[in-house]
């Protein structure tokens, strides 16, 4: 089968490959640490979430943490122990920082929790299999850690024709996959076989370098009589990369920004097809992984199989690590791996392989010289880029032509930096002109979005400006039109036009006498007000006669209304009540006013009198009587309010995320998310 | 412990700018001994006055440019500069010519831009055609092969004495061109600068700069695209134009390809990346390019050979090649034939 067609992709090289190293010892076991440190995020996408609590006893393989989103993966306890501690720990990253983790203390008991085996992989529904593998926190084996089963449903509307099962491992140094496949062809090919029954592929192709004979027979065996085909590649970086490999594999090329599966295509690296098989019939979740111990430094270079969280220090010293010897210590192979900065770090569902080499092993690249143009890089690019005039865009920060010369194609696989003649660190070069790019884009897309907010306030602004004005001119009119009435009616006084204009019925003398009464009254505020400033004996005898006036006035006036029924009840149970009122803000003020006793006792009375003309109103009227009780607008609901708080919460949050420059798109998004849905929940429980 | 922090790749390979340049040198030995075989000593004194130029120039500007000196001569650059400087210009050139030429490559043709790897155009190219517009007599003429001795080239070279009378004369090319009564084949038989297939002696020289390319392209040190584009380009304008061997010949492709600085242009001086196109594709029309203007120059231009000026030409027009010959990036389904004004 291995005669089959091959294409080849433009580019590559032929770095040494020092598999050799680590390739001739059987997989081995490391001895159990003592602490494990598992990261929430070991995978692509949104970090898991916590669901043990310090101090809580976890067994091996129970859930500690579970997806939280779409793109994520949950956690599980690699060994049984106690949670010691949650927060920030090492982690294998290349700047060095903490990222949130969960600790387990083990108990060296190494005990299991309830796992749910199953014989025969063929009698599970495709939907029973996906959510295995969701819930077993697979996520890709290979070294991008995609989590595998949304990988698998990412275009749930294309059909998958070819599933690519990657065994190239092309990385100089890394035999993980290499001994997984010598090892483990069997659970391989179940894996694969669980795989096919759940996307029902056409074609089913395993590609495998052929620097792996051992590797190519024993899957060979495993195989039986299904019809997979085996390829056997030319050895060639990056031949295991997921575009390169399709393109050896079926010519294809997937499209620049798309996936494998736009062109209905699929592609797991071997080792996470034996994590499939170990879920999905042993029932066992993904607590440990495959990994290459190598470089000059270490005494006894080998593939182990650890669990995650275990310390890599404790990893190297079980290989032989010579501290004094190691130059650098890296987490992948020597091509793509990055540096970590400590021993305390721990391992990772996305680490196949730890380098550590001597000096002389990986020497540091001579100082670099000026671009001679030669070509070298564009020669061995994968992706049919032109690394050197990339590099002098970098070089210039013209990020228009970076993007032109499509920047955003590198999978910064550093062939193009392995060949240079100048030895220039071309990746870097790329790195950082591509993290600019995207800071500025995120910076581009704050301002515009803060642009449309502001666009949208000044337009709010605008509308009530608007309003106010439309409104002040209505007042006009009406004032221009009441003066108009007035002139009509010359002898009218001003306070009077409201009331003149009103049909209230009124005879000419109760207007008369209501005029007085009011005027009276105007007085006697006027004198009360002077009284409160300044009091003096002549004030307090003036406001007692101008109180006698007012009174006077309203009683001729009261008994001039009864007289008058056009008026109706409403209307004088609507003066009791306003009558009422006045007399209560009387009172107040001459309390606050700190007004002597008599005068507060008077006042105290009238208010008592309004009170009973109000009564007495009341009943005269055919409404019913008020409620005395003091109520609530709206009856307090429970859920609402739990609703509205929950806006708030999420409206909070999304604001100070969105002040926070440094956070990252999904989070942000997340943020959004909940702030939309929040809304939608509150919005569709006001409808109901 | 704090260990470093290296970014990816941490492997690298063995290919240096000093090591590419080496070979480069070690490529134009044939040419160089198939000189010193015809002329005697009088090239290799031209090699060791242009070497010495280049190097004491280039350590000057450095040290004036404050760069470490030490570091930059180390790459070699200069002395391929120097090299091609003493291969193309003729042999019995006075010494002030090859210090002029060897200055202005140096000064004017790299340094004036940054030096190593900025220069838009061939620096040995500049240097020539500098000397070639200034001083087109010594230029112009070659010697009949004759080997010099060691005194009697210093002497020659540095003006203390002159070779015999008629030892210079114009070149194959210049007395094609200037012929208007002979038939080839008369020429080959009664101008003693034509030889069996091209010039005389030129066609050795040309043969062994072809060795000396077929040796860098076994040691990939460049494509195959520009050197082919220049010979293939030139051997179809020369035969699509060939008239006969009568008086108003045009010569013959071989003629053409064995003549003059053909191999030396398709083969060192083409394929120099710095000044050259960047894709392959960009380096097949640049060598194409080369290989056009170089028949026209030869055949209807005021000068006899034209590979120093189409050289500098379509270095011109590099820049305008690579933005119109991007290859296809991977995953794209064509390639970009435009290219964006930087915002």
């Amino acid at each position: 089968m291995s005669e089959a067609k091959l294409w080849e992709f433009q580019g590559g090289i032929h770095p040494p490959e020092r598999k050799e190293l680590s390739n001739r010892t059987p997989i081995q076991r490391v001895p159990l640490p003592a602490r494990l440190i598992l990261p929430l995020g070991q995978h692509i996408g949104t970090p898991a979430e916590p669901i043990v609590t310090v101090g809580e006893r976890v067994l091996k393989g129970q859930p500690i943490a579970t997806a939280s989103g779409r793109v994520s993966a949950p956690l599980h306890a690699p060994t049984s122990g106690t949670v010691s501690f949650i927060g920030m720990q090492p982690y294998p990253h290349v700047s060095g920082l903490l990222a949130p983790a969960i600790v387990i203390d083990s108990d060296g008991l190494d005990e299991w929790t309830a796992l749910e085996p199953c014989a025969d992989h063929r009698s599970l529904e495709p939907a029973i299999l996906l959510e295995r593998i969701r819930q077993a926190g697979i996520s890709g084996l290979g070294g991008a850690g995609f989590p595998t089963a949304v990988k698998l449903t990412a275009r749930p509307q294309r059909k998958i024709h070819t599933l690519i099962v990657n065994g190239a491992e092309c990385e100089p140094y890394i035999t993980a996959d290499d001994r997984l496949m010598r090892e483990r062809a069997a659970e391989l090919i179940i894996g694969i076989d669980i795989l096919v029954q759940l996307i029902e592929p056409e074609q089913v192709l395993i590609g495998i370098e052929d620097n792996k004979p051992e590797a190519v027979a024993a899957v060979r065996a495993a195989l039986g009589e299904r019809s997979f085909g085996l390829r056997v590649l030319p050895t060639k970086y990056p031949s295991g990369g997921e575009r390169q490999l399709i393109e050896i594999l079926t010519g294809r090329q997937v499209p620049s920004g798309g996936l494998p599966a736009d062109i209905g295509m699929l592609c797991q690296n071997v080792g996470t097809c034996v994590a499939i098989h170990d879920t999905v019939l042993l029932g066992r979740p993904l607590i440990s992984r495959i990994v290459t111990l190598t470089g000059e430094a270490l005494a006894r270079p080998m593939n182990v199989e650890a669990l995650l969280g275990t310390p890599v220090g404790e990893l190297l010293a079980f290989a032989g690590l010579d501290e004094a010897r190691m130059d650098r210590l890296i987490m992948g192979g020597p091509m793509m791996g990055f540096t970590l900065s400590s021993l305390d770090v721990p391992l990772i569902k996305t680490a196949n392989c730890l380098l550590a080499p001597t000096r002389s092993e990986l020497p540091p690249p001579p100082p670099a010289l000026p671009c001679i143009r030669c070509g070298a890089c564009a020669d061995v690019c994968p992706a049919s880029l032109l690394p050197q005039q990339l590099h002098f865009f970098a070089l210039g920060r013209e990020h228009e032509q970076l993007r032109a010369y499509n920047l955003f194609d590198c999978i910064e696989c550093g062939a193009c930096a392995y060949v240079c003649p100048s030895s220039l660190p071309l990746v870097q070069y790329y790195r950082v002109a591509k993290a600019e790019i995207r800071e500025l884009e995120q910076k581009r897309h704050k301002a515009g979005h803060s642009r449309l907010r502001f666009e949208l306030r000044q337009e709010r602004l605008r509308k009530s400006e608007e309003q106010k004005e439309a409104e002040r001119r209505a007042r006009v009119e009406k004032a221009a039109r009441a003066r108009a009435v007035q002139a009509e009616s010359s002898s009218v006084p001003h306070q009077e036009t409201s009331l003149a204009s009103r049909p209230t019925g009124l005879s000419e003398h109760q207007k008369k006498l209501k005029i007085e009464a009011s005027m009276t009254q105007v007085a006697l505020k006027k004198a009360e007000k002077q009284l409160a400033v300044h009091p003096t004996a002549e004030l307090e005898a003036q406001v007692a006669e101008l109180r006698a006036a007012a009174e006077a006035a309203r009683k001729a006036l009261e008994a001039t209304t009864p007289a008058a029924p056009s008026a109706g009840n409403d209307t004088a149970l609507k003066k009791a009540k306003i009558e009422l009122a006045m007399r209560r803000t009387e009172l107040k003020k001459a309390e606050k006013a700190s007004v002597d006793d008599s005068e507060l006792a008077h006042l105290r009375e009238a208010l008592a009198d309004a009170k009973r003309a109000l009564h007495a109103a009341e009943e005269a009227s055919d409404r019913p009587a008020p409620q005395l009780v003091r109520i609530d607008k709206r009856p307090v609901d429970e859920k609402l309010r739990a609703l509205k708080t929950e806006l708030a919460f999420a409206r909070a949050d999304l604001r100070k995320l969105e002040r926070d420059e440094t956070i990252d798109p999904p989070v942000l998004e997340s943020a959004r998310t909940r702030l939309a849905e929040a809304e939608r929940r509150l919005a569709g429980y006001q409808s109901e | 412990m704090a260990l470093p922090r290296i970014t990816s790749p941490h492997a690298t390979g063995s290919n240096r700018t000093r090591r590419i340049m080496q070979q480069v040198l070690v490529a134009t030995l044939p040419g160089l001994l198939t000189l010193t075989w015809l002329y005697g000593f009088a090239p290799l004194i031209n090699l060791l006055l242009a070497s010495a130029t280049a190097l004491g120039l280039e350590a000057a500007v450095l040290h004036l440019r404050q760069r470490p000196v030490g570091f930059f001569l180390n790459d070699c650059s200069a002395l391929v500069t120097a090299m091609l400087l003493a291969l193309a210009l003729p042999p019995q050139s006075p010494w002030w010519l090859t210090l002029t030429a060897c200055g202005f490559a140096i000064l004017f043709g790299k340094h004036v831009y940054g030096g190593l790897g900025q220069n838009p155009f061939n620096p040995a190219m500049v240097g020539y055609v500098v000397a070639l517009v200034s001083f087109p007599v010594e230029m112009t003429a070659w010697p009949v092969p004759h080997v010099v001795g060691l005194t009697e080239g210093i002497q020659h070279i540095f003006g203390i004495a002159s070779l015999p009378d008629g030892w210079s004369q114009a070149t194959a090319l210049d007395a094609l061109k200037t012929n208007r009564s002979l038939t080839m084949d008369e020429l080959r038989v009664q101008n003693p600068a034509f030889g069996h297939l091209g010039s005389r002696g030129a066609e050795w020289v040309n043969l062994a700069f072809l060795a000396g390319g077929l040796f860098m392209l076994r040691r990939r040190l460049f494509g195959w695209h520009a050197p082919a584009g220049m010979l293939g380009a030139l051997f179809v304008m020369s035969l699509l134009f060939w008239n006969g061997s009568d008086s108003d010949s045009n010569g013959s492709p071989l003629f053409h390809l064995l003549s003059g600085a053909t191999m030396l242009g398709a083969f060192f001086i083409v394929t120099d990346p710095v000044s050259g196109a960047t894709s392959n594709q960009g380096r097949l029309i640049f060598g194409i390019g080369v290989g056009i203007l170089v028949y026209v120059i030869r055949t209807w231009g005021g000068y006899p050979d034209g590979v120093a000026f189409a050289v500098l030409l379509m270095n011109l027009a590099a820049p305008t090649i690579d933005y119109f010959s991007r290859p296809r990036t991977y995953g794209h389904r064509k390639a970009e034939r435009s290219f964006k004004v930087g915002g």
